[in-house]
């Protein structure tokens, strides 16, 4: 038996690079042997997208894009298709999660410095995912067609018709008709469930690749290939397959307890995961008191809001979020990781965590004019984490960095 | 193509005029919240709580609300009731037992009678909450005023009329006056008490209503139940699960420590 097999595989390894792959990329792989907590964060992300992929195909088997059916199908899910709700919910919970564990792993990035050379290209492909994914969860939050997704949809469209001059020719050609429309649902459908995922699968891949051609950044920031064994193994560093993999399926199963938990005893969260608003069916006539994008995008939504100039916030905005895509150059510090870093980088580092948060917080609430202060001076030290960075990582003071890493 | 631009142009003119008019019904709605909501716990899996809230829901809800989500023949076996006793007291005599739940009244006609057609109620428990549907079907009270002669504490203005009349009786509301935000004194609606009882006391038809909320919750949601009992055998193999996995990390990286 195990003789056919070796044969099978012998004669594929001729054809293909399986093995080949599979050792390049798992049992050859040599990953550091210090990764903590916050390394968990990349398998589960691959994870939470397998779980987009498979619940959504099975949720495009029953949902109709047209403006007159698509609310009433997803009723037809939620109650007439078998296991219906259980697609729709791991879905909607698998959404927030994947925004949730995406920002986990990109603060992991900023902790251990792993946007810093020889990972610049990683961190823009990174980026680059992170970018899809905000316009592949948009695109999708239009689909069920209740009032949030339409009146959400509507103002996020508007914005572009702050552009100068090509503005309004350009909403309207986003959106395909004056307003939002059932032209309007069927292009995003598209996006939704072919464009942006191709788009997204090959990112991944491309990030992966990245990955495992520099080599995984580590808690101590150090670079495991300067210390090899004789047969050019990294001292520190353990193959990706079996260690990383048996400890990535406990991670896995950590994280699908919390997520169960929503997925089964509370899908809506309160109104953060699913809106309330958004079990009403889409009215083009009746805009709701207070519209505001889900969670994971009201940071920005804040900072947009905080402007008084219509044009000016739609540009801070922009660059609040294209501003990552330079921060492996802002960063100016011989040192990657937190552990050896002086305290100037440690103290932005939490005051851009809280402002991140708090702009998300104040995103979701009604603009009054205390909270709308709030989110001014938080988008002030947003910006200033960026901004400030080639001076501050430059006169900080780091500590000495070891040669090989640290078991802790 | 002219035509169809036409088209657009109005369609965009009236959604200014309705966001103006929805910003006026949030200024309107916004002074009216004077009322509390009352808090009321609803539990979808008491069955006979479920079958009493559906029988008044289809003798009071269902000649104009429709649920057009909802089947019978859903209803009828979660619910626990045979499909002939369903048939007998539930439905109407065209219905079949595979039916949505939809209603005869055509909505165009409806507008022109109520001014707006009656929403359908598959889902509203989800979108309003269990509270505020209980705080709307409870504090009715005489406005002659209005064209239905009755407004509402939860829902100013309401195009609603009084449907539970019968049992509760009606209400007449209790008026103070009370400084609105330029500081003068206006009379404002503040609560409500019961003028005429009607078939049911005060406390039955607290009890009466909190049954049609709680099916309102089970209608906007039916595969609740199932999610709860699904979860609880998902999270016992998630553990098991958990203990095996930790294991197999723990005996692979032995080598590594």
């Amino acid at each position: 038996m195990s003789g056919a097999l070796a044969r099978l595989g012998r004669w594929v390894d001729d054809r293909f690079p399986l093995s080949k792959l599979w050792n390049e990329h798992a049992a050859q792989y040599y990953a550091p042997k210090n990764f903590n907590f916050w390394y968990y964060f990349g398998s589960l992300a691959l994870f939470v997208l397998m779980i987009q992929l498979i619940s959504g195909i099975w949720l495009t088997m029953s949902y109709k894009p047209d403006a007159g059916l698509a609310f009433g199908s997803l009723e037809g899910i939620m109650r007439d298709v078998e296991w219906g709700w259980l697609i729709r919910y791991l879905h909607s919970t698998g959404a927030s999660a994947f925004f949730i564990v995406v920002y986990l792993h990109m603060f992991r990035a900023f902790l251990y410095g792993s946007y810093k050379k020889p990972r610049e290209l990683l961190w823009i492909i990174g980026m680059l995912i992170y970018f899809v994914l905000m316009a592949e969860a948009f695109f999708g939050y239009l689909l069920p067609w209740g009032q949030m997704s339409y009146w959400g949809a509507q103002v996020i469209t508007s914005l572009f018709g702050a552009i100068p001059v090509i503005g309004e020719d350009l909403a309207l050609w986003i959106r395909g008709d004056y307003v939002v429309s059932d032209v309007t649902l069927n292009r995003f459908y598209s996006y939704h469930v072919i464009a942006v995922p191709l788009v997204l699968i090959g990112l991944v891949v491309a990030h992966i690749m990245a990955l495992h051609e520099v080599g995984s950044n580590n808690p101590d920031g150090i670079e495991i290939k300067y210390h090899k064994d004789p047969q050019g193994r990294p001292l520190d560093g353990i193959p990706f397959h079996p260690y990383y993999t048996v400890k990535d399926v406990v991670g896995m199963v950590v994280f699908l307890i919390p997520f169960a938990l929503v997925v089964f005893f509370a899908p809506e969260l309160g109104g953060w995961f699913l809106e309330h608003n958004n079990f009403e069916p889409a009215n083009p006539i009746k805009t709701p008191e207070h519209i505001a994008p889900l969670w994971y995008l009201t940071p920005y939504y804040a900072i947009l809001r905080a402007i008084p100039d219509k044009l000016l916030g739609v540009l801070a905005m922009g660059v609040s979020i294209f501003i990552f895509f330079l921060v492996p150059w802002l960063d100016r510090s011989p040192v990657k990781s937190i552990r050896y870093r002086g305290p100037l980088y440690r103290t932005a580092l939490a005051i851009f965590a809280i402002s991140f948060v708090a702009l998300g917080y104040l995103g979701t609430q009604s603009p009054t004019e205390i909270l709308t202060w709030l989110a001014r001076i938080f988008s002030i030290s947003y910006f200033a984490f960026f901004f400030l960075m080639p001076f501050y990582t430059r006169w900080d003071k780091d500590k000495p960095v070891p040669e090989r890493v640290t078991s802790k | 193509m002219g035509q169809g631009q036409t088209g657009a142009g109005a369609r965009h003119l009236q959604v200014r005029a309705g966001a103006l008019a929805a910003a006026l019904l949030a200024f309107v709605s916004l002074a009216s919240r004077a009322t509390p909501l009352p808090e009321i716990e609803v539990d979808v899996h008491d069955k006979a709580s479920l079958q009493r809230g559906a029988r008044l829901f289809m003798n009071y809800c269902l000649s104009c609300h429709s649920a057009t989500y909802m089947r019978f023949s859903r209803l009828a076996r979660d619910l626990d009731v045979p499909e002939a006793v369903a048939k007998q007291n539930l439905m109407f005599v065209s219905d079949k037992i595979g039916d949505t739940m939809q209603v005869s009244m055509n909505p165009r006609e409806a507008e022109t009678w109520f001014g707006v057609a009656p929403p359908d109620l598959s889902v509203v428990a989800r979108a309003r909450g269990v509270d505020w549907v209980y705080g709307f079907l409870t504090s009715f009270y005489r406005d002659p005023s209005r064209p239905s002669g009755v407004n509402n504490l939860m829902f100013r203005n309401t195009a609603m009329p009084h449907v539970l009349w019968e049992l509760q009786g009606w209400q007449e509301p209790v008026i103070e006056n009370k400084p609105d935000d330029s500081g003068q004194s206006v009379e404002t609606v503040v609560g409500v008490e019961l003028a005429e009882p009607g078939a049911l006391g005060a406390e039955e038809f607290k009890a009466a209503v909190r049954d049609l909320v709680g099916f309102l919750a089970y209608l906007s949601e039916p595969a609740k139940p199932l999610r709860q009992r699904v979860g609880f055998w998902v999270l016992w193999y998630l553990a098991v699960f958990l203990a095996v996995a930790y294991l197999l990390k723990w005996e692979y990286w032995r080598d590594v420590r």
